[in-house]
Parts: structure tokens; C-alpha cells; sequence
């Protein structure tokens, strides 16, 4: 099959006639709101841009969760990696959606302004270079992402051994999925009725990492693609299984997710890190939902390397948990509230001006509801 | 940021791969997928291939959806 044929034949993903009769088959399935949660930026993003949130109104009430690595990432964190930033002969590389999420005081991009040298890459690999091309200075990555992420890092982790590299350091803010579903499920107050789950996690991951789902809190979870008939079809699954009463985690994005996912990634997520308790904005601690380096290669850890106050450290000045702005991302990110209820919203916090990370993120639940939600 | 997009391998080197999307071609790590051929189609996460995409599966889940819904895909 050549090029182009495969990619039409996965245009039918985006069929505007099929996305409409899925729409149609799950309105006349459902007798009451199904209480549906995606967990993934991606999808966020998808539903809204693509008005799906909007055509289920009334059946089906998607909820954005704790989807995007860059809106949970704890205040103490984005201060501690400014702090790093600050060290004289320090060369920060990042991704991008880091630069403006702003800390209890200032941002990397206001930090970059003040004359720190931040670099914006597009792979942890492109890190590794600029610390080979600068071996004056110390390099240290910022490692924000979940399960999608980790593996990649490890490549670049096992470059720097190959290429002999001694300034290269990591932070690593990695976290874990499965860990924040368990929260999500254990909070009574959400009621959800189902998840969405985060397909290109899944295709690390694999489908059998999310059994306990169904089977430990009796809660329908679906793997879905980021194409609009993927998540339709991801959500008639799960309303199918509401109104049937038989939860089960299913795989509806089969070309990319394997029942197992993928197991070289999964083996080297465990060499190179060890899962520990860490704080999400928003969700608070929750235990072993973390990635730090393992001892093998702590010489690589820019916590200990740089930070004297270790990790969670009131770097910015303020308490660790404190709840700052009056930003309303806590709840946001927990789906107990929709963007445009946080008294903030459109008036004080708008993608210009952002006050929390979720209005900062092109992820983010407030940004993407300001894009594409605002009534 | 799990954003992951769907490329066609052109090229393999030793741990690397030379992919084409949408015009552009680009050089990634195949670290975490070393089974990678010329042709076949993978997801690309952050410079780093993630996931070789079945292409009997993705037909597959189009020919059920077509059995379900009833349009001609
Ligand atoms: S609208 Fe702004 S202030 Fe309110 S929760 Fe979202 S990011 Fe925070």
C-alpha cells in the first residue's frame, strides 16, 4: 500500500457522515447524562476543536481531567527548575509548553528575559547535543511528561553515557498515569461514569495496565485515537457499557495500542527510573505516581546535583501547596469544575494573560475551553 | 504533549530512522522500536519512534464500523 492510499483510508477517521451517525446511535442509546472523563491534553484539545463536547450536550458530559503533564506539574517543581535556571554556567533545554507556566513568582520565559540561557528543544536527544556542543557548561533537560515521554528520555540518558558526557543533567518530573486514575476513582465527588484513555500512553502502556479499572472499582474505561470518529466511537463503547452495567477496559485504537503495549519502552522506564510519591497541581500527593532517576544513574539527577533544598523546597518563596492567584486549576483539573466556572475565567485569566498553567498550555483544559467552548 | 504524529519510514541507520511527514523528512531515534522497516508507518513522540501503526488493524476497526454504522468507508 503506498502513501497516500494509507493515509486516505485512515481519512475515514475524520468522516464527517460516520462521526454523525455515531453521534446520532449514542443520543438514542442514552436514558440519562453519562459522566464521561478524558485524560489526555490531546483529547481535550480534539473534543473541543472538533465540537464533539458540544454535540453530545445533554447525553454525554465529557469532563477534562488531569491530562496534560505541563498543568500538573507542582508549583514547587516549575520554582525549583527556575532556581535552576538561575545557577551561574547553567544551560536550561526544555520543551516549549514549559517556557510561560508561570511559578510562584516568575516564569522560564521571564527568566530567559532576565538573561538565563534557556534553549527550547524538540527532543531530549536535541538536549544531549547542546551539551555536547557546550562542555563548559552544565546542561540540564527538564523531564515533564507521562508515560508517552519517559521512554525518550531514557534514550537521551543512554546517549550521554555513550557519548561520555559528564554536564549533562536530568529533572525529572515524569509522571504516571495509572496512579492518577486510582485518585480520580477513589474521589466519591466526581461521579464519573467512564474514562476516556489517553491513546498514545496506551500505546506504551498497553491495554491489560488498566484491568484494575473495571475490575477493582466496576468503572468502563476506553482507549481511543485522537481522530473525531475514534473518540466518538470510544464514546459509544462507554456508554454502551454504562447502560448495559458491564464495565470493561477496552482497546478501540488497536493500530497503535497493543494489548501489551510496549514492552522494550516499559523495560526501560524501570532501568533508568524508580517510582516514587509526588505532588500533582491540583491533585495533590499521590502515592508512587512519579518518576526520579534510578541509582544507577543518580550522577545524572539535577535535584541533588543543584538543588540543596531537594525537591518540593519553597524555591519561589511561598509554601509548598499553597494555593495561589486565586487560580481555580486544582479543581479544574479534577473535572469538579469547567473552566468558564472559575470566577477568573475570560476576565482576569485569558491565553495572553494566563494566571494558571491551564490557561498557559495549548493542552490545557481553560485553554482550550477559551478557544473553542466559550458560548 | 502526548501529541504523537504518524510518519512513513524512508531510511533506517543504525538506531535512527529518516522519516517523511506531511513533506518533511526528519531524523529519529528507533531506540524504543528497533524492529523498524522502510515503509512502514510509525507514531513519532518527541524526536523518538514510539509505535510501528498496524495497518491490518486500523482497516480492521474500519470494517466494524462500517458493519455498525453502515456507510461505505
Ligand atoms: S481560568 Fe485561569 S485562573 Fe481559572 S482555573 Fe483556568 S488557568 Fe486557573
Amino acid at each position: 500500500m503506498g502513501f497516500t492510499t494509507a493515509m486516505e483510508n485512515w481519512s475515514a477517521f475524520r468522516d464527517p457522515e460516520l462521526a454523525k451517525r455515531i453521534v446520532a446511535e449514542i443520543k438514542a442509546r442514552v436514558t440519562r447524562p453519562v459522566k464521561i472523563m478524558e485524560v489526555c491534553g490531546t483529547h481535550t484539545v480534539a473534543i473541543s476543536r472538533t465540537g464533539i463536547r458540544q454535540s453530545l450536550e445533554g447525553y454525554v458530559e465529557l469532563k477534562s481531567g488531569p491530562g496534560c503533564p505541563v498543568c500538573v506539574t507542582d508549583d514547587t517543581d516549575i520554582d525549583g527548575m527556575i532556581h535552576l535556571a538561575r545557577q551561574p554556567g547553567v544551560i536550561i533545554t526544555t520543551f516549549g509548553d514549559m517556557m510561560r507556566v508561570p511559578g510562584s513568582s516568575s516564569s522560564l520565559l521571564e527568566e530567559k528575559a532576565q538573561g538565563a540561557d534557556i534553549r527550547v528543544v524538540y527532543s531530549p536527544l536535541d538536549a544531549v547535543q547542546v551539551a555536547e556542543e557546550n562542555p563548559g557548561r552544565q546542561v540540564i533537560f527538564l523531564g515533564v511528561g507521562f508515560e508517552t515521554t519517559a521512554p525518550t528520555i531514557t534514550l537521551a540518558l543512554e546517549e550521554t553515557r555513550r557519548r561520555r558526557l559528564d554536564n549533562f543533567f536530568l529533572y525529572s518530573s515524569h509522571k504516571l498515569v495509572p496512579p492518577a486514575l486510582v485518585a480520580l476513582l477513589e474521589d466519591a465527588e466526581l461521579g464519573l461514569d467512564g474514562f476516556l484513555l489517553p491513546g498514545h500512553v496506551s500505546a506504551v502502556l498497553g491495554r491489560q495496565a488498566y484491568d484494575f479499572i473495571a475490575q477493582e472499582y466496576g468503572c468502563p474505561a476506553v482507549i481511543a485515537g485522537f481522530e473525531p470518529v475514534d473518540i466518538l466511537y470510544a464514546v459509544s463503547l462507554l456508554v454502551k457499557m454504562v447502560e448495559d452495567e458491564r464495565p470493561e477496559v477496552v482497546n478501540a485504537y488497536p493500530r497503535v495500542v497493543k494489548e501489551e503495549g510496549n514492552p522494550l519502552a516499559q523495560e526501560r522506564i524501570r532501568e533508568f527510573f524508580r517510582p516514587v510519591t509526588v505532588r500533582w497541581r491540583g491533585l495533590g500527593e499521590i502515592p508512587i505516581s512519579g518518576l526520579e532517576l534510578a541509582e544507577t544513574y543518580a550522577d545524572l539527577n539535577a535535584v541533588t546535583r543543584f538543588l540543596a533544598g531537594g525537591r518540593g523546597f519553597g524555591y519561589g518563596g511561598t509554601e509548598p501547596g499553597a494555593k495561589l492567584r486565586g487560580c481555580a486549576c486544582g479543581e479544574v483539573l479534577k473535572g469538579k469544575i469547567d473552566p468558564d466556572q472559575c470566577p477568573l475565567f475570560d476576565r482576569v485569566c485569558t491565553p495572553t494573560h494566563p494566571v494558571g498553567p491551564c490557561m498557559v498550555s495549548s493542552e490545557g483544559s481553560c485553554a482550550a475551553h477559551y478557544r473553542y467552548d466559550r458560548h | 504533549m502526548c501529541l504523537a504524529v504518524p510518519a512513513r519510514v524512508a531510511a533506517v541507520e543504525e538506531r535512527y530512522a529518516w522519516i517523511e511527514a506531511y513533506g518533511n523528512r526528519r531524523r529519529v531515534a528507533t531506540g524504543l522500536v528497533p524492529e523498524v522497516k522502510v515503509g512502514d508507518y510509525v507514531l513519532v513522540h518527541a524526536g523518538c519512534v514510539l509505535q510501528v501503526i498496524d495497518e491490518p488493524e486500523a482497516k480492521e476497526t474500519l470494517r466494524l464500523l462500517e458493519e455498525v454504522y453502515g456507510t461505505s468507508l
